[in-house]
């Protein structure tokens, strides 16, 4: 008899997602989570939201930096400049 | 938006409006780098502070192999390694349990108890909306370390896994590993805020 691969249950499903979108899994691995996905709509929308996760994460979000901090930084960006002249 | 290499030649002749728009950029991912490596925030921002020292003083220097934003983390991680060895301790590889970031989701056969559903709420017109925006930078804000530091320079900055691994000497398996982990943590974030009713 011929070996296969054992089908994935959504427990190990979602272990191989974040390595799936980096492109980092085997192709055996790739096609056992493909063939998943197509029966599991838990796991597609896992997949989705873990996908929109990653995207809004490269979205900028600079409203939590602390406007003293950036103040603080100009200052020393003023020193650094006047102490070379260019 | 004004891409790097725009700012940093009006930095080169002193502009610090152009300053102003870099710091504002990084200063976020920077301080989270630099966590990595010093016990407090305010020694990490002591690091990140130094870093922009040693970046304005080293301009003439940057040639531009490299873009300006691998450049700009080498800087900050060196600094932060010779103040971290200063501290004089043990970096911690804290590899705190995750578990329960899938919790009991799960059946004992390893089916979904509970399947997710679609994030559809936080999605206008096909882009996140600024709750998700919010949602999201708060959950890699409330990660330990090392996922914050990896998750940050991954997703949030976009640098590749091999520079990521070189920068922190790490194996690239190893922040696969903890890309994985901090992106898991992150999803359940979101979905147990989004559950949780402060709609």
């Amino acid at each position: 008899m011929k070996l296969r691969s054992r089908p994935l249950v959504c427990r190990e499903a979602v272990e191989f997602m974040s390595n799936y979108l980096e492109g980092a899994l085997s192709r055996r691995d790739r096609r056992r989570l493909e063939y998943h996905l197509r029966h599991c709509d838990g796991c597609t929308n896992y997949l989705e939201q873990l996908r929109l996760v990653i995207a809004t994460s490269g979205t900028a979000s600079p409203d939590d930096l602390n406007a003293d901090v950036v103040d603080g930084l100009v200052e020393v960006f003023r020193r650094v400049r006047d102490e070379s002249p260019q | 938006m004004v891409d790097d290499v725009a700012l940093l030649e009006a930095l080169r002749v002193g502009d610090e409006r152009a300053f102003r728009e870099l710091v504002t950029r990084y200063q976020t991912s920077m301080t989270r780098v630099a966590r990595y490596y010093v016990r407090s925030d305010a020694t990490a921002e002591d690091v990140v502070q130094e870093t922009w020292v040693a970046v304005l003083r080293g301009l003439e220097r940057f040639e531009g192999r490299s873009t300006f934003k691998t450049w700009l983390f080498h800087v900050l991680v060196n600094r932060a390694r010779t103040i971290a060895a200063r501290e004089a301790r043990d970096v911690p590889a804290d590899a705190s349990d995750d578990a329960s970031a899938l919790g009991r989701r799960f059946n004992e056969g390893g089916m979904w108890t509970d399947p997710p559903t679609p994030f559809t709420e936080l999605i206008d017109n096909g882009i996140a909306n600024e709750r998700m925006i919010r949602l999201v930078h708060d959950a890699i804000a409330r990660l330990g370390e090392p996922h914050q530091a990896v998750v940050t320079l991954r997703d949030v900055e976009g640098l590749t896994n091999g520079e990521i691994a070189q920068l922190l000497e790490l194996s690239e398996a190893n922040v696969r590993v903890i890309l994985h982990r901090g992106r898991t943590k992150v999803r359940a974030h979101v979905e147990t805020s989004l559950r949780g009713g402060t709609r």
